[in-house]
């Protein structure tokens, strides 16, 4: 396949960026993503030049790691999958591809195609979690669950905190994956004690980093590469307005 | 700012509330401009002297007018802190599968917030009186700018971008106020559709009767 990638560059933090055309006849319908961005980088190695730096861990669409907005997508085109997921056959020969970093204010770019996403775990340490004397693991019985709400629970935790539902939405609110995190603790009764103050520390902390406001856009659910409905959005809502009447 | 405001959920509450109370105003709205089609000037005087002076409606006024303005000032602030939050814009863009119309909320808002401010001209300041006209006799003045088809077409416009915006609108408020259910958000989609489609219809109705029938 030949292929022109336009590539977002950037050298560090500071610097400015622009975005580097790179016309790559090397990668094949077989490949993912990440392979043909593999062999590309190889050949620039080559040539001595930089390669292009870009996240990635599992390649098995379960670390998060791989976000980079392609051609108009977090992840690219095709429905509930990462970056390591898309294939090439989802491209022609001859394609034009952009590849841009998410952007947000709250991720800034560290380099080329790679941000820093410490903003979700800021959140996340500021309320996503049960306080519990650890130990040995408790009985699976020993606290009876509804069937239908740990499906829900576990739909909700099955988010990787990718960071593509703030990279597609239009404000870059972090309200899906917020409201996940909420959502997998809210709906079981482990998380029921501390409900109150977690939405509102997870809330504060969200604003407080910079994220944008959620207008119900639904781009988040349709980007979600672990498909988080907005179902979870509106759960946090509620979750706040009754912890900030109690 | 936000300490005054409250956090982003708090706003968007806010936002809602007020929304659905313009919502439901415009409902009464409608319903009296109705009158206007009507051969007798009397009905729709009566109600317009009604609206301007039982005490119960005066109370709602105060609470319309600050919904109007709080979810005017309240939607500009939230705009503003969604574009800060990106800085840097995609250079290639695609359109998910989204609600279309809330990507141009603001912008049909303002549009919105533009003929409201004629209407006001037109109408509600007149009978503050802070513009002058005969207050007296809202059938007759309403009549008269159904004649002049630049107004009717700024007016049909104006009513067709409130159809977009209240087409996000209706379910937003809803999901805002965290009522989202498997069984009843299709059934709320639903009312919301015909709502955004049936009530500046009806509104839009008025002036072309009136321009070319009466």
């Amino acid at each position: 396949m030949k292929l022109t990638l336009k590539i977002w560059r950037q050298k560090n933090a500071d610097a400015k960026g622009k975005f580097v055309t790179y016309d790559f006849d090397g990668a094949s319908p077989d490949m993912s993503f990440l392979e043909m961005l593999d062999a590309m980088n190889t050949k620039l190695i080559k040539a001595r030049i930089d390669p292009v730096a870009f996240d990635h861990d599992c390649r098995e669409g379960i670390c998060g790691a791989c976000g980079m907005y392609i051609n108009g997508h977090p992840h690219g085109p095709g429905k509930a999958i990462t970056t390591c997921h898309l294939s090439m056959r989802e491209f022609k020969d001859g394609d034009t591809i952009y590849v841009e970093p998410w952007r947000a204010k709250a991720f800034p770019v560290v380099k080329d195609l790679i941000v820093d996403r410490t903003a979700f775990d800021k959140i996340q340490i500021a309320g996503g979690f049960i306080s519990t004397n650890v130990g040995s693991a408790p009985d699976s019985h020993a606290i009876p669950v509804e069937k239908r709400k740990a499906d829900e629970a576990f739909d909700s935790a099955v988010c990787i905190g990718c960071g593509a539902c703030v990279a597609a939405c239009k404000n870059a609110s972090a309200m899906l994956f917020v409201s996940a995190k909420i959502s997998q603790l809210a709906l079981l009764p482990q998380g029921r004690i501390e409900a109150t103050e977690r939405v509102q520390a997870m809330v504060n902390k969200m604003d407080e980093l910079g994220f944008g406001n959620c207008s119900n856009t639904g781009a988040c659910e349709a980007e979600c590469p672990k498909e988080i409905s907005l179902v979870n959005i509106a759960r946090l809502n509620r979750e706040f307005y009754f912890a900030k009447i109690q | 700012m936000d300490k005054f405001l409250g956090s982003s959920v708090t706003k968007k509450f806010v936002m809602a509330i007020a929304g659905l109370f313009i919502i439901l105003f415009l409902l009464v709205h409608l319903g009296i401009n109705f009158l206007l089609l009507i051969e007798d000037p009397v009905p729709f005087n009566s109600a317009a002297h009604f609206m301007a002076s039982n005490v119960v409606v005066k109370v709602f006024e105060v609470v319309l007018m600050a919904g109007f303005l709080i979810h005017m000032i309240w939607g500009v602030v939230l705009q503003i802190q969604n574009w800060v939050a990106r800085p840097k814009r995609y250079k290639r863009t695609s359109s998910s599968q989204t609600s279309f119309f809330s990507k141009y909320m603001i912008y049909l808002g303002i549009i919105i917030g533009v003929f409201l401010f004629i209407h006001f001209m037109n109408f509600y300041f007149v009978k503050l009186g802070w513009v002058e006209g005969d207050h007296e006799n809202f059938y007759r003045m309403a009549n008269d700018l159904f004649q002049l088809p630049l107004y009717i077409v700024i007016y049909l416009v104006s009513f067709l971008f409130l159809a977009f915006h209240l087409h996000h609108a209706f379910q937003s408020a809803f999901q805002t106020l965290g009522l989202n259910h498997n069984k009843y958000t299709p059934v709320i989609k639903g009312i919301g559709l015909i709502y955004s489609i049936v009530v500046p219809l009806g509104f839009s109705i008025i002036p072309i009767v009136i321009y070319f029938f009466k």
